[in-house]
């Protein structure tokens, strides 16, 4: 085990028991602020692995914006507060299946990546390198998400908006 | 230096909760929040991947996944408050008008 894999296993058991915390939670307001704990430690694992940038992103984009409209919905939307109202009656199913993808998931990680393989070298990509590479190689991909992110803002609007006509 | 198979799992541990989330809650903004997680699951594998083929790609991807991810919460908190406006319920269970 080498240091990083230490403060890798500290951030990953932080990330999966706010995750758990975060589709059991009863109280909604409580659900969200599970989420900012499970967002921030995948922005850890970034940042660990080298990632600075994307790293960032996720905190500013993910915790600062995505968190307060989901914050945002919950106010808009009153919900009631306990399990029964928050959780459906196919619970047990749900748990069957969430367990299946995981045991299939681990199967087939551990067959093509073995648990005693060789730890790699964290490849550094600085924000220049993401910069550069992604208005070489990456300009079209960039142009159609600005698009989606305009038609997405439109569509937001539109549906949000309270019909003046009738 | 870090093992990638332990960032894959962590990343599979957190689709999976995802998954759970999004079968066994009746809240709609709740399976939004899962369906992040799944994002996030996504996102944590390209990004292991970028670093530990030392290509830059994956990175990108998981910013485009983040912005797709930022589109897609916005439309979907607008249909709720829709959804809220008219039936004052967003439990997904009652919205069955398409259900034959």
């Amino acid at each position: 085990m080498t240091a990083q894999e230490y403060a890798f296993a500290v951030i990953a058991a932080v990330g999966s028991i706010s995750a758990i915390a975060v589709v059991t939670a009863r109280n909604v307001v409580h659900a969200a602020l599970y989420l900012v704990v499970a967002l921030l430690s995948v922005g850890a694992t970034f940042l660990l692995l080298g990632a600075e940038f994307a790293g960032w992103v996720q905190i500013l984009i993910y915790v600062g914006a995505i968190v307060i409209l989901f914050l945002f919905g919950l106010m808009l939307t009153k919900a009631p507060i306990g399990r029964d109202t928050l959780d459906n009656t196919h619970r047990w199913v749900g748990l069957l299946v969430a367990a299946g993808v995981f045991a299939g998931l681990a199967f087939l990680i551990q067959d093509a990546f073995p648990l005693d393989a060789e730890p790699f070298e964290v490849f550094h990509g600085s924000t220049s390198v993401v910069g550069e590479s992604m208005f070489r190689d990456f300009v079209l991909p960039f142009e159609a998400i600005s698009f989606l992110l305009l038609a997405a803002l439109i569509g937001a609007i539109v549906l949000a908006r309270k019909d003046e006509g009738n | 230096m870090i093992r990638l198979p332990f960032v894959l799992l962590f990343s599979a541990f957190l689709f999976s909760a995802g998954v759970y989330g999004v079968l066994a809650r009746r809240n709609a903004v709740m399976v939004l929040m899962a369906i992040e997680l799944m994002l996030n699951a996504v996102n944590v594998n390209l990004v292991a991947f970028s670093s530990s083929l030392h290509d830059v790609g994956g990175q990108i991807f998981a910013l485009f996944v983040i912005a797709v991810a930022a589109a897609e919460v916005g439309i979907g908190l607008a249909i709720v408050i829709l959804l809220f406006r008219n039936r004052a319920s967003i439990n997904v269970d009652e919205v069955n008008l398409l259900k034959w």
